[in-house]
């Protein structure tokens, strides 16, 4: 199918993009548009203007700024796979760039789009959640920002107001001692996953100080396991340490039965990945 | 509402100024005003890569974007690649290796082999699959396909090889 008409807009500031939201009935923002291209084809949304931010100079660039990595929202897949700052910084990201789509999806989509719409089956949401990272969001009166622990509500549903752009997403820098990992289970490569997970812990040799760990493609949200985090947290990361993150993870996940799996076989994949990412967290395995 | 939006764009090395409608997918654009019908449209949402075209030499999807957001961007389809003999090796390994049958997902094939080999470097059967996992074929089973690339590459690296120890001798 072809996408319904609407007319076009390609403001060259945010200031200029909220008016031009203000002014229509109703808008749509668009960035790579590798999601929300089909969605318009597909006729799922017919917005009467398309505002096209591509060209916001303020919402490209990434850098480090008082321990934060900042990433703007136009920086595209291909750059996470990579940009130094960001493998130096962030290299969990860097880990879960290679996983994201095909390379010419890549080419195209961009970070901020990706985590505005929140796919709960996409990787780079979850990994804000992972690497406990701050979204930048603006509307017409000014800038906030919402931790990611706050910013997924439910199904594509998050922080963002209508008219609000996600404007960048800030990252803590990789502190020494932390450790991280990054796998997912797909039929393909490049399918949506069946279940992924991130994970970024701070040790202490192969004591565990603090770990967060988020999953994907378990529920309605990208999904923090805080009671597999518990049953690490302050344990030395041995066999016995990862089977019972493994037996708490039960506690966190409550994933839906759909026409690919039954949610039995969703949890058992999460916790056979769960163990082989903490068990790449060893020291010495 | 939904005006054509006057733009220019430059396609296969030439500037273009035109008039699309901004539901008019850049796949569309390609095939129905300037006659390109070497970008072919299959799935339209972004799965099958046969409407793969460079955009500021890396592939993308023409069905994944409208027209409209191509202003002042440099596209080249596979018919400028072609014709300027970019992908000659490419299409010859192809035919020899009979990597294609029916041909329609052939432009987006060589499309991502292109970007693929305009990186460097001699990728593995392994990269090469990886690079290919956005393009579907249902007539090959990929094999050759990937015979076909692997050996393109092959060439390409003894070529340059070759003419490194010219400039050292």
């Amino acid at each position: 199918m072809k996408a319904r008409s609407f007319s076009y807009a390609r403001p060259k500031t945010m200031a200029e993009a909220f008016a031009v939201y203000e002014a229509a009935g109703e808008a749509c923002y668009i960035a790579g548009g590798q999601s929300l291209v089909p969605t318009l084809a597909l006729r799922l949304q017919a917005p009467e203007v398309l505002i096209d931010i591509a060209h916001i100079s303020e919402l490209l660039g990434i850098r480090l700024e008082d321990g934060w990595l900042r990433l703007g929202a136009l920086t595209r897949h291909a750059e996470t796979l990579t940009d130094p700052l960001i493998a130096k910084h962030a290299p969990l990201l860097t880990a879960a760039a290679p996983h994201v789509a095909h390379p010419a999806i890549r080419n195209k989509g961009t970070l901020g789009g990706s985590v505005a719409l929140a796919d709960p089956a996409a990787e780079f949401p979850a990994m804000m959640l992972a690497l406990g990272a701050e979204i930048e969001i603006a509307n017409a009166a000014g800038t906030r920002r919402v931790p990611a622990d706050d910013y997924f509500i439910d199904l594509y549903q998050t922080a963002l107001e209508p008219g609000e752009l996600l404007t960048a997403c800030w990252i803590p820098a990789l502190r020494p001692g932390q450790r991280w990992a990054f796998d997912e289970l797909a039929r393909r490569r490049g399918d949506y996953a069946m279940v992924g997970c991130g994970l970024l812990a701070d040790m202490a040799g192969d004591k565990v100080e603090a770990i967060r760990i988020a999953f994907l493609a378990v529920g309605a949200t990208p999904l923090r396991a805080h009671a597999a985090e518990a049953a690490l947290a302050g344990r030395t990361l041995d066999a016995a340490a990862i089977l019972a993150a493994q037996a708490a993870l039960d506690a966190d996940l409550d994933p839906p039965a759909d026409e690919s799996m039954p949610a039995s076989a969703r949890r058992h994949l999460a916790r056979v990945l769960l163990g082989r990412l903490l068990g790449t967290l060893q020291a010495t395995p | 509402m939904s005006d054509r939006v006057p733009m220019i764009l430059t396609v296969n090395g030439e500037e273009i100024a035109a008039t699309p409608r901004p539901r008019d997918t850049l796949a569309d654009f390609l095939r129905q005003d300037l006659q390109l019908t070497g970008t072919h449209t299959g799935c339209e949402m972004g799965v099958c890569g046969a409407c793969l075209v460079l955009a500021e030499d890396v592939p993308v999807h023409a069905c994944l974007m409208f027209a409209v957001q191509a202003e002042g961007t440099r596209i080249e389809t596979v018919e400028g690649l072609s014709e300027r003999g970019a992908i000659a090796d490419l299409q010859a390994a192809f035919h020899e290796r009979n990597a294609l049958q029916c041909g329609f997902c052939t432009p987006g094939m060589l499309v991502t082999a292109h970007g693929l080999l305009a990186k460097g470097g001699m990728p593995s059967r392994e990269e090469i699959r990886d690079a290919l996992s956005g393009n579907y074929c249902r007539c090959t089973g990929y094999e050759a396909i990937v015979d076909a690339v692997e050996a393109v590459a092959r060439q390409r690296a003894a070529i340059k090889e070759e003419a490194a120890r010219e400039t050292a001798a």
